[in-house]
Order: structure tokens, then C-alpha cells, then sequence
């Protein structure tokens, strides 16, 4: 998902019998659904992965905002470049909610980026693919914005106290997203035949990569197990998958799409769709550094940094001179 | 240079003239631009009418291994509440 398949260090779950009473205690907390807050006492795993977890959302919405960011200044018009530079400021504060609660577990923010921006911190996979027509702007919209609101709805019951509250403000803020970019596109596949199939490019080359966000099967990965009785994951990625295919095809329908997977039917017995499976060779290549556009996102998110920082040390400046003359006039 | 801004934390009152509340934190080299950077994110939404920003090293908090200690004693004084007086119906709301 904005995570993508996260460790947690363990190598297996331990019974509430085999733990210390420190953790024990932590652990039947957990599960009478209490809130953990900062300075309490927990599981250094428990804090690790949860770091590991919360910076890598924070790099996804932050790294998010660059393929979109690539329309702002060729939006069709004034006002859907009004909603995109909002839909993007969101991204920004989405980072900047998820960086405060990583910050709460002792990581500071320099380290964050410093991981981010040498590449040993990871961000979605699916922020490295390229924004080549107006239609994907409403493709990301409508279904990556899509795929992590399925992920982040179930995250604002995570046992972490500061990430569960993150996860409130930003649920709030995505239902916009989607709908922003669902209505784009209901708008195109109106328009002339050429429009309507800069949709249908959209949804084909953005339907696999979506479907991926949710990261490979993880239902006998130990990982996924300790996160789930830490309750900081609360579903199968395959679970959530369906569940992001059931409420997306009859959207597709009803834009007059075709989904491009010859495998995807209805189930009856079921009550849900088969579909295709990823290609998970794809997904690994990309995760690894060797997707279209990592070299170019790494890269423009380095250059904005690197560019801002004569204005940051500028306001630094500017506030030491001003408490240095506070403290003189005292 | 470029060394670490303060954390500050946030407080917004919303539009009905309730408590100013806690929304989260940010980063930002002085209080000025704390404010600033508040209005920016976290009332993009017409979340709020007042804006308090305050530095995060400056907020003395009570421990959470203190909690019992602490809050205990007030576990016992149930007659604090109202409902612990049972008030004849006869005598109307009170
Ligand atoms: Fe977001
Ligand atoms: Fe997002
Ligand atoms: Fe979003």
C-alpha cells in the first residue's frame, strides 16, 4: 500500500505466556482495543516497525504530489487547476501529519529525509510511473487515491495513538481526492471519441500498478501476522484487494470502460470478482529502484530540497536575529 | 547551516466558540511562522477562527507511569457526579 510490505523483525508471534510482564501488559492493552501514546512503555519491534510504517507513508504522500504536480501548470482549466494544486497541498500536509506521528517514536525529521533522500527509505511503488496524459491525473485520482483510502479507513483504529489520529484528518481529506478525479474523468469519456480513449489508456496502464499498491499475497508472512496482533495492519493485502476491485469495476462500467484484465468475472458463490494476478516481477523491479520514473522522482524530491535551503536558512537566520534581539531588550 | 527547526504544537478554535483544541504539530523557525504554516495546514477547511502555536519543548507533561498515582484518587469520589443523588421524581427536574 503507501506502505508496502513492512517488517517487522520478528521471525514469529509469541503467546502471551512466552512474554515478559512488561509486554504482556503492553500486548492486553492491544487487545482490549486501548490507544498506546508516545511515551508509554512498548516492544522496541513494536516501535521500529511502526516507524518503518508511519516514514514510509509520509514519503509516499510527499513523493505522491510529484506525478501530479506534473499537470498543475497544463490543466484544461482554471478551475481544474484550482482543485489539482488543492488536492496536492493536501498531499503535502498528508506527509506532513504522518512525519509529526514518526517524530512521536524518536526518529527526527532530518533522518526521515535523509533516508528518503538516499534512497534507503522506500516510498509506493506506484509513484514511479509517468503522468502522460490529462486523463491519468484523473485515473491517480479515482483509483491510487482509491486504493489508499481502502488501506487508510481500517488504519484510524491502529493501535498507535498519534498515526490513528494522522489517519482521521486524512480520511477526511481523501474522499475529495477520489471524487476530484472520478468526476475529471466522467467529464472526458463525454467528450469525443479521442477523449474517451485517453481514458481507457489511463485505466490500462493504471489498473496493474493500482492492484499492486496493495503489496503481493501476505497471508502467511510472518510480518503480517505480528502487525496484526500489534494492530497496526488490520487486513490481509489480499483482503483489501478485493475489496478495491469489488467497489471499482462497476465504477469502470459505468464510466464505459473495459478493465484490462481478460481474467476478471463475476463470482457469484463469492459475492465478489475473479481477477488476474499482478505481475509481481514488475512490482520488485520497481521497488527496487528500476521502475520508469525512480531515478527521475528521487531526484526532482532532492532538487526541491537542496533548492529550498538558502530560503529555510534564511528564516533561520531571521528568527535567531530576532530572539538575540528579544533577549537584549529584556 | 540548516539545522532542525523547533517543533511547535498546534491548537485551533473551531467556529462555535469551544476550547482551543489540539490538531497536531509542525515544524517552523518562530512562533510567526508557526502560525503561518498552521493556517496552512491545518485550517485549509474552514477548521478554525483561532490559531494557538506553542514550542513543544516548553509543554511539561505528566508521566504515563504516574497515571494511577495520579488519577486514582479521584476514582473513589463518586458523589462528584450528580447522578449519585437519587432525586424523587415529585420534586421535577433538577
Ligand atoms: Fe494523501
Ligand atoms: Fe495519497
Ligand atoms: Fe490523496
Amino acid at each position: 500500500m503507501y506502505a508496502q510490505m513492512v517488517k517487522t523483525d520478528g521471525t514469529r508471534v509469541r503467546s502471551l505466556d512466552e512474554m515478559e510482564p512488561h509486554e504482556r501488559a503492553f500486548q492486553e492493552r492491544v487487545d482490549a482495543g486501548q490507544k498506546i501514546e508516545p511515551k508509554e512503555w512498548m516492544p522496541d519491534g513494536y516501535r521500529k516497525t511502526l516507524v518503518r510504517q508511519i516514514s514510509q507513508h509520509a514519503h509516499s504522500e510527499i513523493v505522491g504530489q510529484l506525478p501530479e504536480g506534473n499537470w498543475i501548470s497544463r490543466a484544461p482549466t482554471l478551475e481544474r487547476k484550482a482543485i489539482l494544486l488543492a488536492k496536492v497541498q493536501d498531499e503535502a500536509g498528508h506527509g506532513l501529519y504522518l512525519y509529526c506521528a514518526a517524530e512521536t517514536l524518536g526518529i527526527s525529521r532530518d533522518e526521515m529525509y535523509e533516508q528518503l533522500h538516499s534512497g534507503k527509505a522506500k516510498y509506493s511503488s506506484i509513484f514511479n510511473y509517468p503522468t502522460l496524459t490529462w486523463a491519468d491525473i484523473g485515473a491517480i485520482g479515482w483509483l491510487v487515491d482509491g486504493a489508499a483510502i481502502m488501506n487508510q479507513v481500517p488504519l484510524q483504529r491502529c493501535s498507535y495513538g498519534p498515526y490513528a489520529r494522522a489517519m482521521v484528518r486524512i480520511c477526511k481529506e481523501e474522499s475529495f481526492h477520489q471524487r476530484q478525479g472520478f468526476d475529471a474523468l466522467m467529464r472526458m469519456v463525454k467528450g469525443i471519441p479521442a477523449q474517451k480513449a485517453m481514458v481507457q489508456d489511463a485505466l490500462n496502464r493504471w489498473w496493474w500498478p493500482s492492484l499492486m499498491m496493495f503489496g503481493p499475497s501476505d497471508d502467511a508472512s510472518v510480518h503480517s501476522v505480528q502487525s496484526m496482533a500489534w494492530k497496526i495492519k488490520q487486513n490481509s493485502n489480499d483482503e483489501l484487494r478485493q475489496k478495491f476491485v469489488d467497489q471499482t469495476v462497476p465504477q469502470a462500467e459505468y464510466l464505459g470502460l473495459t478493465v484490462p484484465d481478460p481474467d476478471l468475472k463475476w463470482n457469484e458463490e463469492k459475492g465478489g470478482y475473479d481477477f488476474g494476478e499482478p505481475d509481481w516481477e514488475e512490482f520488485f523491479n520497481v521497488i527496487a529502484g528500476n521502475g520508469p520514473c525512480n531515478a527521475e522522482r528521487l531526484n526532482a524530491r532532492k532538487q526541491a530540497w537542496d533548492d529550498g535551503a538558502w530560503f529555510r536558512d534564511g528564516l533561520t537566520a531571521h528568527a535567531q536575529k530576532t530572539a538575540a534581539h528579544s533577549v537584549a531588550a529584556e | 547551516m540548516s539545522s532542525e527547526w523547533p517543533l511547535w504544537e498546534v491548537f485551533i478554535r473551531g467556529q462555535h466558540g469551544l476550547n482551543h483544541r489540539h490538531v497536531g504539530s509542525l515544524h517552523a523557525p518562530d512562533a510567526e511562522m508557526a502560525v503561518n504554516n498552521a493556517r496552512d495546514v491545518y485550517t485549509r477547511r474552514n477548521e478554525g477562527v483561532s490559531i494557538w502555536v506553542v514550542k513543544s519543548s516548553e509543554i511539561t507533561a505528566s508521566a504515563p507511569s504516574e497515571k494511577g498515582p495520579l488519577f486514582e484518587p479521584s476514582n473513589s469520589k463518586v458523589y462528584r457526579h450528580p447522578t449519585f443523588f437519587d432525586i424523587p421524581d415529585e420534586v421535577g427536574h433538577m
